[in-house]
């Protein structure tokens, strides 16, 4: 059933590159997520027919765990779940550097994987919206390259680790202040199908 | 076939010229000193009816909008002459006009016309230039847009950008909630208004090749960003990069055979050179720091760019074959994004020195900065093809909206959104 669900899901993927949205609006995918952030599902952008007969490919990882649960934090073991439930790590402005209130989040969804050798994720890192949107592709970044090494740290595996940055492009505070920008210096641990 | 959406339409706010529906609308907000007052009248047409298009105004708002003429309300034109033979002159010079257009749009067959055009000093009653132009239906607009460059060019000595384009990225949100990303091209007015790439993921950092026929831009419709390039006539599109990491900030060398790209796949943001041809891959900085955003001299044998080298963005300058990199802003503490003028010498860039984000331009020659917004979230700048002016985004009361300076801070304009925002603002290059 896994393997099953793995192949759907690479089928699916390679249509969404050929311009097919059949992930519609992965409002099937928010059903389940159980709490912030950007859900994992791709979905096509819509445009007047792509040829992707010269496509560059880089190594594209997956989220391949099959374990779809309702609602809750993975079943964390020995984990404390207070922690394992909380999947946003905020940062200070032009910084990468990890609080230790972040560290502690990192330390049980570490463990958490370390137990779980099957279990992904994905760090999604985002910027405030000062400056220039590249450059904020960069430090967006640097913050989920910054978690992904405290998790490899912890007992991550290499494999287990996915990251992507979307700058300034994905803001969760709309604002124009302070208040809004702090909330937006964020990485986001995603769990696929979560 | 390309969907037609018009998400956005310019409707000019300046002196009465009525359009149905104003989603977005120009606002000169601050003039220069005493713009040449002009006439332009509406043209003849000789048949029942009206004309396909109403020339004269679409070129009355041009030449408005480049904020160095103002237009004669047609409410004050008692006499319409359409051929020179009509002309009293000193009609004219009563209202104060230094310069007259006057025109005729006939038909010639199924779906064609001819338009004809005069440009006059009133002052010294003669004619400057004339043009006959053969079109059809479909190139109205097209056509009025051209005869505003010609005046434009005879009156200033400059050439016109009217029948140029812009590209910019929308973000809208759905009563439902759901945000849809847009890369949009428009006429230089705001008409005409396209969807050419549509997705509920980011799209960003819009370039136009330099034959106006291609725009590069970064998309994370597949959830991991990745470059593409699509042609504009007829929405084909091919993937370009999607290595491990960012693909960002594409940028065409002037031969349009390359794009200078950043990745991120050797551990941390770096310049590229991918060759379009052959698919080359070259590597042109290989800091630990964060380089990105390249930008061609028109020359190609330079890139700019910006780095973090030294503890915070500024902006840099290396060979396009590579070679060691110089730093070339030295004011402020932040400076990025940088883009450069159509004759190679100057960099606009956005700058911050206390918080506040401007945009701002340095000579190259004098190494001497100006500042040309007022902030305090301004970005992305892009010169209009004949350096006069440049696009921006900028926020203005909580709005994402676009705006224009000139390039000597004297004149702007704010091209307002009424809902949704408005981005990354690209003027094509002819």
């Amino acid at each position: 059933m896994k393997s099953m669900n793995k192949l759907l899901a690479s089928s699916l993927i390679s249509l969404n590159l050929a311009g097919c949205s059949l992930f519609g609006g992965g409002e099937s995918g928010d059903d389940v997520a159980p709490v912030t952030g950007p859900g994992g599902d791709a979905t096509a952008a819509q445009t007047q027919g792509v040829d992707n007969s010269d496509s560059f490919s880089g190594v594209e990882t997956q989220a391949t765990d099959g374990n779809y649960t309702s609602n809750s934090a993975p079943n964390a073991g020995n984990v404390p779940q207070d922690l394992l439930s909380q999947r946003v790590i905020y940062f200070e402005y032009d910084s990468s550097e990890v609080s230790a209130e972040g560290q502690a989040i990192i330390q049980a969804h570490a463990r958490y994987l370390a137990q779980n050798t099957n279990a992904r994720i994905e760090l999604q890192g985002h910027a405030d919206e000062r400056g220039s949107r590249e450059y904020n592709i960069a430090l967006g970044e640097q913050r989920a390259l910054s978690v992904a090494r405290l998790m490899k740290l912890q007992g991550s595996a290499d494999n287990q680790l996915d990251s992507v940055s979307f700058g300034e492009e994905k803001p969760v505070a709309l604002g124009n202040d302070n208040a809004a920008w702090s909330q937006n210096r964020r990485v986001e641990l995603v769990y696929p199908g979560y | 076939m390309i969907k037609i959406l018009l998400q956005l339409i310019i409707c000019p706010l300046l002196f009465g010229s009525a359009y149905a529906q104003a989603e977005l609308t120009i606002k000169i907000t601050e003039g220069i000193e005493s713009p040449v007052p002009m006439a332009i009248v509406p043209f003849g047409w000789n048949q029942p009816g009206k004309a396909p298009e109403d020339l004269a105004a679409i070129i009355a708002s041009d030449l408005e909008r480049s904020g160095r003429f103002t237009t004669l309300d047609r409410a004050h034109m008692l006499i319409r002459p359409s051929s020179p033979s009509q002309i009293r002159f000193r009609n004219w010079q009563t209202l104060g006009m230094e310069s007259l257009v006057i025109g005729q749009i006939r038909d010639s067959g199924p779906g064609k016309y001819i338009v004809t055009f005069q440009l006059f000093d009133v002052f010294r009653g003669e004619q400057l230039t004339g043009y006959t132009i053969p079109l059809t239906a479909r190139e109205f607009r097209h056509t009025a847009h051209k005869i505003a460059d010609i005046i434009y060019q005879k009156l200033t000595g400059e050439a016109g950008v009217f029948s140029t384009h812009i590209a910019y990225i929308t973000r809208d949100v759905s009563i439902k909630g759901a945000t849809v990303y847009r890369l949009q091209v428009a006429d230089a007015d705001g008409q005409n208004a396209q969807t050419m790439a549509r997705s509920k993921e980011p799209i960003m950092s819009p370039a136009w090749a330099p034959d106006g026929a291609r725009i590069a831009y970064v998309s994370f419709e597949s959830g991991k960003p990745a470059i593409y390039i699509q042609e504009l006539n007829n929405g084909r599109r091919r993937k370009l990069a999607r290595y491990n990491g960012i693909n960002g900030a594409p940028a065409w060398s002037p031969d349009g055979r390359k794009l200078a790209l950043t990745l991120s796949k050797d551990g941390n943001p770096d310049i590229f050179v991918l060759d379009l041809a052959s698919k080359k891959l070259r590597k042109i900085t290989s800091s630990f720091a964060i380089d990105t955003e390249p930008q061609w001299s028109p020359d190609g044998k330079y890139i700019i760019f910006t780095s973090d080298r030294g503890g915070k963005p500024q902006i840099y300058i290396t060979p396009s074959m590579g070679g060691p990199s110089r730093r070339l802003s030295f004011d402020g503490n932040y400076n990025a994004g940088a883009s450069i003028s159509p004759d190679g010498k100057s960099v606009a860039m956005v700058h911050a020195s206390d918080g506040n984000y401007r945009i701002a331009v340095l000579d190259l020659e004098s190494r001497k900065i100006r500042i040309l917004t007022p902030g305090k979230l301004d970005e992305s700048p892009s010169f209009a093809p004949n350096g006069s002016m440049l696009l921006y985004a900028a926020r203005k009361g909580g709005q994402a909206i676009l705006s224009a300076v000139s390039f000597d801070g004297r004149m702007h304009q704010n091209l307002q959104v009424k809902s949704g925002e408005v981005r990354e603002p690209a003027w094509s290059p002819k």
